[in-house]
């Protein structure tokens, strides 16, 4: 079998410490809440509808037939319920919100009140393009900064999020051998044992092979096992490599691996999701990449949401623009256009992704971002995200164990060598909680031993970054130590460790009504 | 009735042509606690070697490769039910399948229960 | 720079302590060749709030949005009402502004939603589970192809000629490029029974939609269980997520998998996106499912609490032997879906899917009182499609000129269909009787 032990323990091991208890299940402002189906009511509504005609229907027969049986709750019990779960979740608008490789940085607020212009919010993707001029032109402007800023010919915008602008790309790399007619042979991707598991992921999505390429002891891309893999071409596809890369390296052989894969002929994907680190700096198009995709979510501040949505606008160089998805946009002089087919002039292309034309809502904000910051401020964003993760690196280097030697781009990495016995890394991050931060990100990338990845952002200050070292090298020195009580943590935080070992063993996915014994047990 | 051992921890004992397959004591130990268990139909067939079952913790899925060629004559339905069976009784109660075996001579290839104890240890 | 706190003597005294001498030594990786002098040409410096927000006013000035006049577009994404509190919930810093729930001790705000809207979204359609968003219903669809081939091992889906061809497209595109064989039926208002001929040993799934892109409602339990004849799945797609509250939902036609998008509650046009898609299944297909599932345990001192789980299915942990490269969700957008669904409950729904249906009738009556119109959808939700004698690009510019957007013609999402005179219009509770008279008032003029 394949073995992969690599990771965290998934059951609590100690009890948690939130022992006092209160009558009512609140503490402080610590409010109880419990489920909408157990405080709601079917005969509840915080939508008040004007009463129906009672016409007759035109269903021909195809109603429903049993109800939803959901409840409802008033708009103050609604708003509450909300407000409650609230004050149960960290954010980055309460603290450093460390999660290297998500780019947790401040979300400008202008940049929500111009996504809520009805200009922008309230008008429909089949609108007649005439009566969307201003939208199609946002669009192009967009993509003429994310085009400049990484030095690329082309963009796709419509993909959703940063795995869906990946599969644009390894797309447009398929249409790419299906047009030179050697798709059924070059099958082959290459793929370092660092990228994040969207990367081997997305290639066979789109009915590749993965081909894992090794980490060197400087954590970059392994040289002479790439020119081994290299070495017969015929099968060879292209490479997906992020960079900077998951280490929160830049990849010194970045040029040479674009060559050598170039030689190969395949093409060059790149994970652009720590072009935070570089946006300003270095252009994506001067390194010799094919596709890239962009978050907008992380370079460009626009919100995670709790895990979405998204935006991936996907770069193209010359070889791939032609295959580019539809829809896109073009400047006509007077007036901007939406190629909606892949025929006529867009005949080459791959075809359409997704519904729509992409995640406007998202355009705007990235836009109102990039206009405040301006290509002055966006060099001075990577620069300034650079020097806070060194100042991290630097500041805890003595505590605990870099992974690598030398600077780090825009996120440092640590392993668990520091630690003692039965001190594990998920321990040093539940601690942190009871510090008052988010962890880091913990096991990722696979290739250092409990990792840690530590992403400060550029938008924190020296005194915050201070705060949070302080706080860390605390903790890290009892882990050194082998202070057991690290194992029971967080004891302050709304709750302690959860156990995903039951939650996967008797998956309860949704609420159900408790049994009718149960009831009356009660 | 003996036991033989594969490098990739799997192990099978065999009686007359029957072999029961499970995954080693080691192995369950190294994975954590397993969540949930996917094991062969009664029918199929593997040569060794091949994905056979799938044994999944929290944070991980690893792949059960077939010790040696045969057909599978059922596969252990208690363990969707109670995957920590694994955990708790690996060598035992914890199996995953039973195969009928196509060619003997590929035991010859295994290790004995000794030799395995050994093998772990340079792990 | 108002979003930069570092000082200049703040970045003096940290080069300091990291012992470099510029920042310009954390980039010596960077080839020479590839190092940018100077601040990119092209582009303007930063400006201040007020000027970005002139700027971003005059773009969206230029746009007629769906509130200026009658509007009546549809097909895939609808102009519904959205109560205040919702936009204010999902402005909550908490929400907007945390990342996806990996540590959940500090995260229970957003997973007791995504478990409250994974019920939501169970109960609507019927289905046994649902996961916790996908980006869209048409990358949801997408998906559910190639998640039914992964259940049975076979290698064919069939789309019926009703599925939004937005859609199909996104699911032919994914299915082509794994080697999956995708049987397109022909365009067709009603015919979504056809699905049902075309199914046959080597069929993953059958995938029809009801309300379809024309806006005809059909019971799919025929397709259901002539695909379950073939050991196949039937997939059942909407666009519409407000139908559910009064049409046949896709578990009472005996679906395996249901797909859709969930814009409709809770979230504006926003142009296309972001959406929510809504992917829910049976319980025997859980572990095949993409995307992030939200579970119940408890914590170390007894008390219930959520977690993701089930995550051996996703890229994170399964790399490339994954169920999706998916990885980002839509939890805000599932967050405006399922606050507003707690508002509704599900007599709201109910009567909110009422006042859509009453709306769209009489929408239908007017325009059927216009001679050279003929209504071809047969039974509705929202939403139908009807034909004129002219071409139906004119015919929506013109009244457009008298300034109704009178829904979308059939050859912008099928050019080759020979639907040139065909128009799709829908309409909601935000549509008003004025509206509907203004409707019919510029078409009869028009036609």
């Amino acid at each position: 079998m394949t073995m992969q032990r690599i990771g965290r323990p998934t059951a609590p091991i100690l009890g948690g410490g939130n022992a006092m208890e209160t009558r009512s299940g609140s503490r402080g402002l610590q409010q109880r809440e419990d489920l909408i189906f157990e405080i709601g009511s079917a005969d509840k509504t915080g939508v008040d509808l004007p009463a129906p005609a009672g016409r007759k229907d035109r269903l021909g027969g195809v109603a429903r037939k049993v109800d939803t049986g959901l409840p409802g709750l008033t708009e103050p019990e609604a708003v509450r319920h909300y407000m409650r779960l609230s004050q149960k979740n960290y954010a980055i608008d309460l603290g450093l919100f460390p999660l290297g490789s998500c780019t947790m940085k401040h979300n400008p607020r202008l940049n929500e009140k111009a996504a809520r212009i009805p200009g922008f919010a309230d008008i429909h993707p089949m609108q007649p393009q005439s009566t969307v001029q201003g939208a199609l032109e946002l669009i192009d402007e967009l993509a003429t900064w994310l085009t400049t800023l990484t030095g690329m010919p082309a963009v796709a915008m419509s993909p959703k999020a940063g795995a869906h602008g990946e599969l644009c790309g390894m797309l447009a790399i398929r249409e790419a051998l299906i047009a030179r007619g050697e798709a059924d042979t070059r099958k082959r991707v290459l793929v370092p044992a660092s990228a994040h598991g969207t990367n081997p992921a997305t290639a066979i999505q789109c009915g590749f092979v993965v081909d894992e390429i090794k980490a060197d002891a400087r954590g970059r891309v392994d040289m002479e096992d790439l020119r081994g893999k290299l070495e017969d071409t015929h099968d060879v596809a292209g490479i997906m490599l992020t960079n900077p890369n998951t280490c929160g390296l830049f990849e010194t052989d970045i040029r040479t691996i674009a060559d050598l894969i170039h030689d190969a002929g395949g093409y060059f994907y790149c994970d652009g999701a720590n072009f935070n680190a570089i946006v300003g700096r270095v252009r994506p198009g001067d390194l010799g990449v094919d596709a890239m995709h962009i978050n907008l979510h992380k370079t460009f501040s626009t919100p995670h949401g709790g895990g979405g949505p998204g935006s991936g606008p996907t770069v193209l160089s010359e070889a791939l623009a032609p295959y580019a998805p539809v829809p896109y946009v073009v400047n006509e002089g007077d007036g901007f256009r939406l190629i909606e087919e892949a025929e006529g002039e867009a005949a080459e292309s791959f075809g359409r992704m997704v519904a729509f034309h992409g995640q406007m809502g998202m355009f705007v904000r990235a836009l109102a971002y990039m206009l405040s910051h301006g290509a002055d401020g966006l060099k001075q964003v990577a620069e300034d995200a650079v020097l806070n993760a060194n100042y991290v690196q630097a500041r805890l280097k003595d505590v605990m164990t870099p992974a690598f030697d030398g600077y780090c781009m825009h996120e440092a990495l640590f392993s668990d060598a520091f630690t003692a016995d039965g001190i594990e890394t998920i321990d040093i991050a539940k601690a942190l909680i009871d510090e008052g931060y988010h962890p880091m990100t913990m096991y990722f990338p696979l290739v250092v031993h409990g990792a840690m990845l530590i992403e400060p952002t550029e938008t924190e200050s020296k005194q915050e970054l201070d705060r949070f070292c302080d706080a860390l090298i605390g903790i890290a020195e009892r882990a050194a130590e082998g202070d057991e009580s690290l194992k029971g943590a967080p004891y302050l935080a709304p709750h302690s460790r959860l156990d995903e070992t039951q939650a996967a063993r008797k998956p309860i996915l949704k609420w159900t009504p408790p049994a009718p014994a149960a009831i009356a047990a009660e | 009735m003996s036991t033989y051992y594969t490098e990739d921890h799997e192990w099978i004992a065999v009686d007359g042509d029957v072999g029961t397959v499970g995954i080693t004591k080691y192995a369950a130990e190294q994975l954590g606690d397993v969540v949930f268990v996917e094991v062969p139909e009664g029918g199929a067939t593997y040569a060794k070697g091949d994905d056979m079952a799938v044994v999944e913790s929290v944070k991980a899925a690893s792949d059960v490769y077939a010790p040696v060629t045969g057909d599978v004559i059922e596969g252990n339905g208690e363990l969707a039910d109670a995957p920590e069976t694994v955990n708790e009784d690996p060598e035992g109660k914890g199996w995953f399948c039973k195969l009928k075996l196509s060619s003997a001579c590929e035991l010859t290839g295994l290790m004995d229960a000794e030799a395995y104890k050994a093998y772990c240890k340079e792990l | 720079m108002r979003y930069l706190p570092l000082t200049p003597e703040d970045r003096a005294a940290m080069l300091n302590t990291i012992g470099a001498a510029s920042v310009d030594d954390f980039y010596e990786d960077v080839p020479q060749s590839a190092r940018l002098g100077t601040t990119i040409a092209g582009l303007p410096d930063h400006q201040g709030e007020l000027a970005v927000e002139r700027h971003m006013g005059r773009l969206a000035a230029k746009n007629r949005t769906a509130s200026d006049g009658p509007f009546f577009v549809g097909c895939g994404a609808y102009k519904h009402h959205v109560p205040a509190s919702v936009d204010m919930i999902i402005q909550r810093s908490e929400f907007l502004t945390t990342y996806t729930p990996y540590q959940p001790e500090i995260a229970q705000g957003t997973l007791q939603t995504l478990f409250e809207f994974q019920t939501q979204v169970a109960a609507m359609t019927a289905m046994d589970v649902a996961n916790a968003s996908m980006y869209d219903g048409s990358t949801s669809c997408a998906e559910a192809a190639v998640m039914a081939c992964r259940a049975t091992r076979r290698k064919k889906v069939v789309l019926s000629g009703g599925v939004h061809p937005h859609y199909a497209d996104a699911t032919r595109l994914l299915c082509e490029a794994q080697g999956i064989e995708v049987v397109q039926l022909p365009p067709a208002v009603d015919d979504e029974l056809a699905l049902i001929d075309f199914v046959d040993d080597e069929t993953a799934c059958l995938i029809g939609q009801s309300p379809n892109v024309f806006g005809t409602v059909t019971d799919l339990t025929p397709v259901a269980d002539a695909a379950h004849e073939k050991k196949a799945l039937m997939v059942s797609v909407f666009t519409e997520a407000v139908s559910l509250g009064l049409v046949t939902p896709p578990g009472e036609m005996g679906a395996d998998i249901a797909v859709g998008e969930g814009q409709s509650i809770g979230n504006a046009l926003n142009f296309g996106g972001p959406y929510v898609g809504l992917f829910a299944c049976t319980q025997k297909l859980v572990r095949q499912m993409p995307g992030r599932l939200c579970g119940e345990t408890v914590d170390a001192d007894g008390n219930r609490g959520f977690v993701l789980t089930l995550s051996t299915r996703e890229q994170h942990i399964r790399r490339e032997k994954a169920t999706s490269n998916i990885c980002t969700n839509s939890g805000l957008c599932a967050l405006a879906f399922t606050a507003h669904m707690t508002l509704l409950g599900g007599k709201g729904l109910r009567d909110l899917a009422v006042l859509n249906h009453e709306a769209a009738c009489d929408l239908a009556d007017a325009l059927d009182s216009i001679p050279d119109v003929e209504i071809l959808t047969p039974r509705f939700f929202n939403e139908f499609a009807f034909r004129t004698q002219m071409d139906a690009e004119a015919v929506l510019a013109m009244l457009e000129e008298r300034g109704v957007l009178g829904g979308v013609r059939a050859s912008r999402l099928l050019p080759d269909a020979g639907m040139g005179n065909v128009i799709i219009a829908a309409a909601t509770e935000c549509t008003t009787q004025e509206d509907i008279a203004a409707y019919a008032a510029a078409l009869k003029e028009v036609v």
